[in-house]
Formats: C-alpha cells, structure tokens, sequence
C-alpha cells in the first residue's frame, strides 16, 4: 500500500445549492477549486461534476473525503425508507408521543409527524427493568411473527427498541439474531446500539433516524463509489460524519445516523484547524448563508460536540455532533413593520427563490441583502446574473415605500436600521449560544464564512465585545476544506449514573480502556495516513438532584475520586459562580473519543500565491461610497486574491472575491496572514 | 417623541436579551427538575412605581406572565406603607404568598430591587417551583385542603439576602418546614444568581445606552404594546361572546364549579365578564386575582403570540366580576389547583368564547389539566422514602388549520415529561404501558389531539397514591359543531380490584401495595367544525392506525369502511352523512 498522504486529496461538500471541492496536492502544495450546482436527486452527478470542473485525474487520487446532506434532507423531506419497529409491549407510541410538548411557548397549535407510522410499530412480549433484570422473557415467536408482518408490510429497515436496553440489550441481541437470516439485507438498527443511554424516546428516534436513511445512504454511497470507480478512482472514499470525524464509506451506512449534520460539522473543522495554524485556537463560527446562520464554539482548536441535537421539533439525534446551533437570520431575512411600529427583520425569509429583490428573480419583499446593496455595501454589479436586472433605484424605492415611510426614514436610514436590527438579533443568539455553552464570547475570535458572513462579522464582532475577525481565504468552500482536514474519529458513551463517593476508579479506568481499544481498533482500519492517536476522556457530572449534565474533562482515564470532585467543582464555579460544598457529586455518563490525527496539510495555496500583487494599489479594483454609522464613506474596494500576502488594511475598505464580500469598517484595521486569512482586529466602539 | 423607533427596537431587544440569560442561568444551575427540566419558572424586569412588566423572558413558563407584575405591585405597595422592610442594594425578597400577587405556594418568588445612582430604576424578580413548601403532601398538590395552612409554609415578603448575603436564620426556618431540603440551598443560589447575571446584563445596558433614553424606551414600548394589542383588537367583530367551563369538583364537596364568562369588545378594548361564576369553594380549586388575571393574558397571548409582552399588552384587557366568586379566592381559601387547573379552564373558556369571533386563530379546547399524580411511600429496596409525581399531558383542540397535536403540555406550561425509564430508575414501580389514549380526541372536521394512557404498578414496599387532575367529567370542549374530547379517566387497582375516585380526577392518600396499579388515560383536545364534514380519507387513516374504531368512525364521523386495511365505501358514507341532515 501506497502512503496515501503523498497522493493528492479531495474534499466534497454537497450543500443545498452548490457542491464544493477543493483538491490539494501535498507534494507541491497546488490546490484547486471548484463550484458547481448540487444535483439533489442524486448527489453523485454533482460530485462527478465538480471533480471535471477541477480537472482531478481521478486515478491519481490517493482520498476523497466527502461530505453529504442525503441523511439530513431525507429526514426533513421524510423521504424516508419505508422502516418498521418492533418494541416492548405496551410502549409502541413512545415514538409519537413524544416528551409531551409543543413547538412554541405560546399558540396552542402544532403537527408532528413520527417517522415510522403506528401500523408499522408492532408490539412484543418482553421486558427489562431499570437495572437491566428480566422481568418478561423475550416472546421468540412474537419477533419472528413481527418482523414477517412488517416485511409483508414492505418494510426494507428494521429497528428493535426495547426498554432499557442500555442496561442490558440481551433482548435486541437476541431479537436480532432470530431475525438476521429471514430479514433480507442488513438494514437491521438495534436501538442500543448508537446510544447506550437511558431515555427511550430519544434513543427510539435516533434508531428510527438511522433505520429510515441507512438504505438510502447505502444506495448513494455505492452509486458514488461505482461512479468515481468507473472514473478510474482507486484510492480512499471516506464520509465526514456529524462529530467532524470522518468514517470509510463501507461502513458509513451502519451507523447512518452520525452523517446527520455532517456539512455544518465540516464547516467547523476547518475553523478549527485555520485557526489552529493562526494562533487563534478559540473561535466562534459565523456562517451566514440566505436563510439561516449557524454558529458553533471552539475552545483550544477543539469544537464543542453535542450529543443533544434537535434537528426540528421533536426530532432528536442523541449521537455526538459539532454542536452547530442555527439562527434564524440570513441575508434573505424579510424586513418589515409590526403594527406596533417596530422594525422587524425575520425570522422568514425569501429564501434562494424568489431570494432578496436585488437577485431579479421576482421577489418583492425587502431583505438583509437589499439593504447591503443600498448602503454600497455589495456591489450592484454582482447580481448581473439575474433573470431580470433590478436597477439599485428599484431596490431604494422598495425601501422607501414598505419601511421608510412607516418609520419616517429615507431609503438610505431605512437599510441601515435594517442592518443594525439584523445584527442586534444576530449578536444576542451568538451570545445566547456561547453563554449557554458556559462561554463569554469577549474571549473569542469570530471566524467568518459563508456568502454573507464576512460582511457582517466585524459589526457583530463589535457589538460583542470581540477583538478580532477571522476571514478564511475561502470563505465560500469552508465545508470542504473542512473534509480534507479532518481527523478520524469514534466517540463511546457509556452510562454509569453513580454518586461519586461510590464510583469504582478501577471500573472506570476500565471503561475508558475499552472505548479507547474500540477506537484504536475502528481507525485502524483506515488507510489514511495518521501522525498520531488522541484519547480524550471526560465525564458527565451533575450535584445529586440536579437533571442537566456538565462536561467535565478528565486528565487521563486513571484518576481518583479526590482528583474528579475537585475537577467538577471547577468547572461547576467557572460556568455558574456558586459553589455548593455540602452536596454531593454524581456520575452520570463515561465518554471517550479516539482522534486519528491526520498528518498536517499546507493550505497557504488556497489562494494562488502567482496572483497576489506586490502592492495594495495594484490590488485595488474601484472606489465607492459605503454607508457607515449615518455617513457614506468613499472606500477602496480590493480583489482578495490580488492582495498582497499580508497586506495590510485600514477600513473603511471593502474586499471582493469570487464567493463573498468582506467588510472592513471605519476604525478597524486588517492584515493578511501567512496562511491567506484576513485578520481584522476590532476598533474602538462606533 | 424624541426617541427613533430603531433605538427602540435595539433597546427592547437588549432588555429581551436581559430576561432570556436570566431564564437560561436559572434553569441550568437549578437542582429541582421542576424547574431545571420542566422551565417551570420565568424572570422579567418589573417598573420602579407600580410593578408594571417591562420585559420577561421568551422561555418562563406562560402561567407567570401575569402574576409578576402583581407580585411585585404589592411588593412595592407593602414597602412604602411599611409592611414590609426597606429595601437596600443587593437585597433579595423571597415571597410565596399566593394572596400577595401569587399561584400556589409552591411558586416561590425573589425580588431585587435594580439601583441606578442611588435610587431604584427597576426591580429584577424571578419565580421558581420548589418541589416542596411542606404542608400536608409531599409536593403541595392536596386534593381535600380546606384551608392553605394545610397546603405548606407561607412566606410574607422578607429579605432572604441582606446586602448580598443570604439570611442563615430566615433560611433555616425555611428549612426546617420543608421536605428533601438538603439541595433547597442549591436552588436557592441558582435562583439568586438569575438576578445577578440580570443585575449585570441590565446595567451594561443602562450603561450603553444612558439611563434617561432607556427609561424614556420603556415607556413608550409599553405604549407601543398597548397599542399593538388594540390593533389585533380591532380584528374581532363587534359583540359579546359568551361562554362556560367547567371544573370537576373541588376535590372536597362533589359539584361542579362553573367559570361563567362574557368577552365584550368595547371599542378596541376586550372586557372579560366573570360575573356568575362559582363562589369560592371549600377544597383547593380556588384560583387568587393575580393568577385568574394571568390566565386570561396568557389565554390571549396563545391566540395573538406576536403581542410583544409588556404591561402596556394586558392594559386593553379589563377583568371584572371576579370578586365574590372562586376566581378571586381571600385567605384562608386553600388554592394548590390554582395555577395548575382553573388557570387553565379559565383559557379554555376564553378560546370558547372567542373561537367565534376568530376561527382562523382560535383552537378548540386543549386537554387543560396538569395530570398530577403523586406517589409518596417507603422502598425497602433503598431504604429511603420517595416521591414521584407524574404530571402529563394531552390533546390539544383541532383548528382551523389542523388536527390538534397528541401528548401537548399544558396550556399554562411549556414542560417536557420526564422518561419512562428515568421514573423507573428513580423509584420502586414498573410501567405496564405508555400510548396513546385511542378513541378520545374530540371528533371534528379537524379532530382533536389523544391524550396519553399508562398504568404504573409498585413493585415493593408501600405508598399512597394521589391525584389533582380535572376534565374527568366533561371534556374539553368542542367547537363550531366539533365534538369534546375524551375525559380524563383514573383507575386504581388494590388486590385487583378496581377503584374510581368519587371525585373522578382528584383524590387523595390511596394506599398501594406491591403489584397495585394506577391506569391514567388523559383527555383528548376538542373537535374543530363539524365531524361529517371531515375527509373521509382522514377518517379512513385513522382507523387504519387504530386510533378509532370502525365503529367510531361511522358514529361520529359518519363514514362506513369495509375490509382491513379499511377502505371508504363511498355510498354508504354518502347515505351515512346525508340521513343526519
């Protein structure tokens, strides 16, 4: 075998619009790139596409890393595998009923939809109690009879979600064993087998989840690879997974699942690793697309990862992922007045299609993007590719009508109090979102990307108290290089739920010593070359009495009562500011994550080094007035990739390039870095 | 006005801001699972001279929407003519009085008044469900107290913390009365540190933005509110629109307890006209004025969410004819179902009333009861006693848009239901079923949401069951034609044999042996429209997922299925649906 790391590598991200690539050579450093429509039937066509349009020799390819959202899409659209479920009897409904709520705090209304229908749920005798005793045999006949109706039925995916099977799963394991030789394929999900832990309505949908996608991931993931193979492909096909790690496409499909959010986590593993190589190891990410912006937390290089997710209503997939917490704000965010005379600027939005007026495909509704547009913001030029031209005038007059004469505001005032809305509710969920994750965002740095980010960063930056804005080279392909870049990983859980005065430090080391095994084996499987393997252990703690967890991280998996409760109350202090001396400590969860850590990859090529010009003039492409805290500035715009290495800039300035549009404002300065990024550092308070 | 309506929106948005990072650290760092799962708790920011709300956050539970501005009036009014002590910075005052602006005396509430160069500018209060105030029942939730000394320990307002440091003695009495009050503590700093971080967020606000434009903001949001709610106002036709519901009983005499109401538009105000409803009863059904207010705003607010919420929001709505009747409930009146029960029949008999006048965005009535159901008793197993309570939802109302939604909290709350297998962890009983309740969403052209059926047995030792639900003897209402949903129903077996409370949804202390089991089937929401009008189609899929039988199908809905799966016949459903008219 060939050291894979010395061939070229390709990460894909398939997005609900574009389908980004970034091809890198290690040896020479070269990187090339591409955009291309997404093929949403099958997302393979657009891959193929743009590895043409890249112009990858497919044999010469030693790794593709690709990141799909056929899981997500699949579940939001219910396009879903007809699954069925066979569960303890008497909690078949554990599915659609829910935790007994609502979608919103007020208006008493609200649909669900479970994603297995009641007639596919079919009920057995057997039971587990809560410490894992049998209190009801399984019934064998029962689960050979119920998997036969499900399969006449037309059911091609099957889960099996007995209660308490995180105690013991003696039960599915032997549902299953009965069912492995008549069930036709492997689309069998045991509802212990992602998430060892209690609470079955959530562990009965992740199972669902997973059932219902795995044969349509399945089916893409073999057309893919027969597609790349055909192609002349022979080397590595490997999946980014949710958690930010990256799994081999034949075993993707097991654990289905996990690819649930996979772009935004690739998203966030380029932050991680951008902002690694430029000494700005805690970030908060900004990725601000047309209708939503999603934001995540890294601290020391390394993301937060959740295993609560909520990817709609009622829809929870408890497997580890970058915890990735979407706002509902983007630049096709609807800007109106309420009939209390309040400005109000979404959550809904005009979306791609008709999209904000200044696209010219028919909308008519003022959005974020029409009010960048009047405050010289973005360029008139840039949306040339619109059905119909839309003069900037129109725009004005839009503005003028539906929002200024409400507010008594001109065309101009009226965009500006759009912005400002916008960015007020923007910064207040980037604050929500840190301190909810125990993290004051003063001492962070924001990293930018998406179509829209880069052009509010700075104000939202300024409005938190920020010091400094992180804008990659590429702003626009971020998720795929967030594919190239990331590492191997497999996270374990296991449930001890244990005072800590009565936790065994030998059971413990135990536990830990066998996730890491699993890890280490798991990954060794890969052939992807590796400069290393990381264990990460940690806890998850609570007072006795209390219901939410805290994370604790643990210095190694051989640690003492003493060393744990001084370890908890520390981070217990650090997130609440109370200490509480007289109770005591539990256990609740054991987790380990085993990292393959890729061998380091030279990006400083994203953009071509042959292009950059010596000088900021020779950079600069035009002048135009931008309209900043009540006055217009006449500001340079520039080409990113004519600017100089690390040039350095003063706002007001406006920098353009092919997939974004960074903001520079007045007060702020920026300067390029070694690696291609912009640093802008935060001036004094406008 | 001096003020540009964009400074107002960053200003109001800021104080949103301000009241959500309160909700979020009080839930996190509180111990009771009331509030650190279940959100039962809210904070808000509340005016200097007469309590008014000036802002509270998005995530409190909607029964406190109105109660704080009350709790804190008074407050106010008892410290100016000297019945309660003088504040000073950094002071907090605890208060569970449900007569002083309260619920139940479960809802415990802290208040610290917001200093601005030297006077106050504000005050931060937040309410919090303890799990326990002592009284008779674990948990406060007794179904036959006749006066409130038997529901817990009431707190006149007092400083629990004094310049910032909590009151050992006061809290040591506090102690003393309560149950499981080794993590009360916990609470206590959680709750406390809730109004810190506001103390702080505010301040920085203040300090941005100068003291005079945000006060000069906050009057004029309040003013921008008022007339917000006008505006929707004036969407309701001329008219009065009456309407009743009913509570089972008191949980003490036997008899139903009526909410009679007239909704009055007068000009772009809504009058709510309690007069004639039922005088103040013996048990715990009774609801105080500060919680039968806070039904009707929070009835409002589900029908228009987009009223942003301040005090100048409710200044439209004029609530009279309470005094006298069981809505406006004096000492020493026990009140545990207030916030829990006859707040939520209160909303019911505001969407009844006003469905008419806003079909488009009323829904019929949802399952409105808590389902409390506490089991107290001793588990040799861990040599400790234990309390559990299982609080459940139910259907909501059909509408004009959908079906109504199955297992939905509370009108009055936003709380998740805690797992199956976490009760089972926690204490010695074992579920037998958790489904759906078949048969009992209330038929319509939009039927109603089910409600929820399980049976829970203890496996050993020995402990008493008791209940304070309602809606078991009429069920949520139907409306515009559509049909009620399905009554609560309670079931104990003792030895095997069956028990039905006298009361149907409320008693208390049965005693349960090992293998004993407690049934609970929840209602379901109220029909919407008129149930022969509904697609047969729908009918059909319901059948076909046994939510209703053939047989319901044809006599409520007036469609006839053959076969299995079931299909439509067409012609007999045609002659089915046209022999009823």
């Amino acid at each position: 075998m060939a050291d894979p790391a010395a061939g070229a590598v390709v990460g894909v991200d398939v997005g609900g619009t574009f389908t980004d690539l970034v091809a890198l050579d290690p040896a020479s450093g070269r990187v090339r790139l591409a955009k291309v429509p997404s093929t949403p039937d099958n997302q393979a066509f657009g891959v193929m596409n743009a590895l043409a349009a890249a112009g990858c020799d497919l044999a010469a390819l030693d790794l593709i890393v690709h990141g799909t959202t056929t899981t997500t899409n699949a579940v939001l659209e219910r396009k879903l595998a007809r699954t069925g479920l066979i569960t303890t009897a008497g909690f078949r409904d554990i599915l659609e009923l829910g935790r007994r709520t609502r979608p919103q705090p007020y208006g008493m209304t609200g649909t669900f939809r479970p994603l297995i229908p009641r007639n596919l749920r079919l009920e057995v005798s057997e039971r587990m109690d809560a410490s894992g005793a049998v209190v009801t045999p399984l019934d064998e006949d029962a689960v050979h009879a119920a998997a036969k109706r499900l399969l006449a039925a037309g059911c091609e995916s099957l889960v099996i979600h007995f209660l308490h099977a995180y105690a013991n799963p003696a039960h599915e394991l032997r549902a299953a064993e009965i069912l492995r030789p008549i069930w036709p394929n492997d689309h069998i999900t045991l509802g212990h087998a992602l998430l060892s832990e209690s609470r079955e309505f959530e562990r009965g949908v992740t199972a669902a989840v997973n059932a219902a996608v795995q044969p349509l991931l399945d089916r893409y993931i073999r057309r893919l690879a027969e597609e790349l193979e055909r192609g002349g492909h022979r080397g590595e096909l490997l999946i980014m997974n949710g958690n930010g790690g990256m799994v081999s496409a034949a075993r993707v499909a097991r654990e289905a699942a996990k690819t649930v959010m996979s772009g935004p986590a690739s998203g966030v593993m380029a932050a991680a690793f951008t902002g690694r190589r430029s000494g700005l190891e805690n970030l908060i990410t900004y990725d601000m697309g047309g209708t939503s912006t999603d934001v995540a937390l890294i601290r020391g290089a390394e993301p937060s990862v959740s295993s609560e997710i909520e990817i709609e209503y009622a829809m929870p997939i408890h497997v580890p992922m970058v915890d990735v917490r979407t706002i509902g704000a983007g630049g096709g965010s609807i800007a109106r007045v309420s009939p209390a005379g309040l400005l109000e600027v979404g959550p809904d939005s005009a979306g791609a299609d008709p999209g904000p007026i200044c696209y010219g495909r028919g909308g008519t509704a003022p959005t974020i993007s029409d009010a960048n547009l009047i405050l010289g913001r973005l360029d008139p030029a840039g949306f040339a590719a619109g059905a119909a031209q839309v003069s900037a005038d129109h725009v004005r007059k839009v503005f003028e009508q539906v929002l200024g004469a409400p507010l008594g505001l001109d065309a101009t005032q009226a965009a500006a109090a759009v912005i400002r809305v916008a960015n007020l509710k923007m910064a207040g969920a980037i604050r929500m979102v840190s301190i909810s994750l125990g993290a004051d965002p003063r001492d962070f740095a924001l990293f930018a990307f998406g179509g829209a980010g880069p052009l509010h960063a700075a104000a939202l930056a300024r409005e938190l108290g920020i010091p400094r804005v992180l804008v990659p080279a590429r702003p626009g392909i971020t998720n795929a290089i967030g594919c190239v870049v990331a590492d191997l990983r497999h996270d374990f859980v296991q449930t001890l739920n244990t005072p800590l005065d009565r936790l065994d430090p030998a059971l413990l080391t135990e536990v830990f010593a066998a996730q890491s095994a699993e890890g280490a084996r798991l990954i060794g499987k890969e052939r992807v070359g590796l400069r290393a393997l990381r264990h990460i252990h940690s806890l998850d703690m609570q007072f006795v009495g209390q219901t939410h967890l805290l994370r604790v991280p643990l210095p190694g998996p051989e640690i003492g009562r003493d060393a744990i409760q001084a370890l908890f109350e520390e981070v217990y202090f650090r997130r609440f500011r109370v200490t509480l001396p007289d109770i005591r400590a539990h256990v609740v969860n054991a987790s380990s994550s085993v990292i393959g850590l890729r061998d380091a990859l030279d990006f400083s090529a994203l953009i071509d080094p042959a292009g950059r010009k010596a000088t900021l003039a020779e950079a600069q492409i035009g002048m135009r007035p931008v309209h900043f805290a009540g006055t217009w500035h006449d500001s340079p715009v520039y080409w990113r990739d004519h600017l100089p290495l690390e040039a350095r800039l003063s706002g007001p300035a406006v920098v353009r390039q092919m997939d974004t549009t960074v903001l520079i404002e007045p007060d702020d300065r920026a300067r390029g870095d070694a690696q291609g990024n912009l640093i802008i550092e935060i001036g004094a308070a406008t | 006005m001096s003020l540009d309506p964009i400074t107002l929106t960053v200003i109001q948005a800021g104080l949103q801001q301000v009241c959500d990072e309160m909700d979020l650290t009080f839930s996190r760092a509180a111990f009771s699972p009331v509030i650190a799962e279940a959100n039962d708790r809210s904070d808000g920011i509340y005016a200097a001279d007469d309590g008014a709300l000036i802002a509270q956050g998005a995530g409190g539970l909607p029964v406190f929407v109105g109660t704080m501005q009350e709790s804190t009036r008074i407050l106010i009014g008892m410290i100016a003519d000297g019945r309660a002590a003088p504040p000073q910075p950094g002071d907090i005052y605890i208060v569970n009085d449900p007569y002083l602006g309260g619920t139940h005396l479960m809802d415990v509430r802290f208040a610290r008044p917001f200093y601005r160069g030297g006077r106050i500018f504000c005050w931060l209060s937040n309410t919090g469900h303890w799990p326990d105030t002592g009284g008779a029942v674990p948990g406060g939730f007794s179904a036959s107290a006749t006066a409130v000394e038997q529901e817990g320990l009431r707190l006149p307002p007092v400083r629990l913390f004094k310049e910032g440091v909590l009151d050992e003695e006061i809290f040591a009495i506090i102690r003393s009365n309560i149950r499981v009050a080794d993590q009360r503590i916990g609470d206590v700093k959680a709750q406390a540190a809730a109004l810190l971080v506001g103390e702080e967020r505010l301040g920085a606000l203040m300090d941005r933005y100068g003291d005079a434009t945000v006060a000069e903001a906050i009057a004029e949001l309040r003013r921008r509110a008022a007339m917000q709610m006008r505006a929707f106002i004036a969407t309701i036709p001329d008219g009065r629109y009456p309407a009743s519901a009913w509570i089972d009983s008191d949980g003490v005499v036997d008899a139903p307890l009526e909410i009679r109401l007239a909704v009055t538009r007068e000009g772009e105000d809504l009058r709510f006209d309690f007069s004639g409803s039922s005088p103040p009863c013996a048990g715990p059904m009774n609801s105080v004025r500060a919680t039968t207010l806070s039904a009707v705003y929070l009835a409002m607010r589900h029908i228009f969410p987009e009223v942003a919420m301040s005090a100048g929001a409710f200044e439209p709505l004029h609530v009279t004819g309470i005094e006298g009747t069981f809505l406006d409930a004096q000492y020493p009146r026990p009140v545990s179902g207030c916030a829990a029960e006859v707040s939520q029949r209160i909303a019911e008999a505001v969407f009844v009333a006003l469905v008419a006048a806003l079909p488009e965005r009323v829904t019929a009535a949802p399952a409105g009861t808590s389902g409390n159901f506490a089991l107290g008793g001793t588990d040799p197993a861990r040599g400790r006693d234990f309390v559990m309570y299982q609080i459940s939802g139910g259907g909501y109302g059909g509408n004009a848009g959908h079906d109504g939604l199955s297992n939905g909290c509370s009108t009055i709350g936003i709380s998740k239901a805690p797992p199956v297998e976490i009760m089972e962890q926690a204490f010695p009983v074992l579920y037998h079923h958790y489904a759906l309740h078949e048969g009992s969403g209330g038929a319509g052209c939009q039927r109603g949401g089910f409600g929820l059926d399980y049976e829970v047995e203890l496996r050993r030792g020995s402990a008493r069951a008791s209940f304070v639900m309602d809606h078991g003897r009429f069920g949520p209402q139907g409306v515009l034609g559509g049909g009620d949903g399905g009554v609560n129903r309670v079931t104990v077996w003792q030895s095997g044999v069956p028990h039905r409370p006298a009361h149907l949804s409320k008693e208390q202390d049965i005693p349960l042996a090992p293998g004993d089991r407690v049934r609970v089937q929840t209602p379901g929401g109220g029909g919407y429209g008129d149930p022969f009008r509904r697609d047969p189609e729908a009918v059909r899929e319901d059948v076909a997922l046994e939510r209703y039988t053939a047989e319901q199908a044809r006599d409520l809905f007036g469609v006839a299925l053959t076969g299995s799966p079931p299909q439509v016949d067409v012609a007999a459903t045609r002659t089915l649906r046209a022999a009823r008219s």
